[in-house]
């Protein structure tokens, strides 16, 4: 199991090698990427920043949630920091476990809880030169 | 005694600045601190109840301050 925030490209096929083994029948990879368009404004890329340390801690914090909640340890997140241009990796989640359900399960908990828990920012840059923060609707229940 | 705060992206923006050493009066809460943030210039860009996190857990406003503490006040958050 490891996290990391990164401030280069990740590298997909190294996080594939890394969690893979031999008692492992499934792994599985999610990427996510920039896209062209966000609410129909044309997009040229964006400025991801973060609360690193809170960051990092929750991050770690899903990545032992989903070991406890699916028996899944073989889990990798890697989230990118910085600017980011169309198409570019801006999160990778890998996981692998002897069979598919399990690292599935996991896999899909972790960019579920990261987009809902994990204090990084999106400064989306337009076509027309302007940019703005993404306001993702986030309040973690019981926080209030 | 005395807190900092943080601030990100688009609070960092309204209030321009991504830290602030705040001194405060013994006993002071989460509530207390963001009372104080909404009166500084640009602090009326913030909204009524932001999320909050005291040493890097996130926090609610009741919470009771000792001194010392990283207050960070966390916009709408938008990772993957």
């Amino acid at each position: 199991m490891r996290v990391a925030l990164v401030d280069s490209p990740i590298d997909v096929a190294a996080l594939i090698s890394e969690v893979s083994d031999d008692s492992c029948g499934a792994a599985t990879v999610f990427l996510g990427s920039v896209r062209n368009v966000n609410e129909g404004r044309a997009v040229t890329g964006i400025e991801y920043s973060a609360y690193r340390s809170m960051a990092e801690r929750e991050m770690s914090a899903i990545a032992h949630e989903a070991a406890e909640r699916f028996g899944v340890t073989r889990l990798i997140v890697e989230h990118r920091l910085g600017t980011l241009g169309l198409g570019d990796v801006s999160v990778a989640i890998v996981s692998a476990h002897p069979h598919r359900a399990p690292a599935l399960d996991a896999m899909r908990f972790a960019i579920e809880q990261l987009k809902r828990r994990v204090p990084i920012w999106k400064l989306e840059l337009y076509v027309d030169g302007t940019r703005e923060w993404v306001g993702a609707v986030s309040i973690p229940e019981g926080v209030r | 005694m005395t807190v900092t705060v943080l601030l990100f992206a688009s609070y960092a923006d309204a209030l321009g600045k991504s830290a602030i050493e705040l001194d405060v009066a013994p006993g002071s809460t989460v509530r207390d601190i963001l009372g104080t943030l909404c009166a500084m210039p640009g602090g009326d860009r913030l909204p009524p109840r932001p999320l909050v996190a005291v040493n890097q857990e996130y926090a609610s406003a009741s919470t009771t301050l000792q001194g010392g503490e990283e207050v960070a006040v966390i916009p709408p958050v938008a990772g993957g």
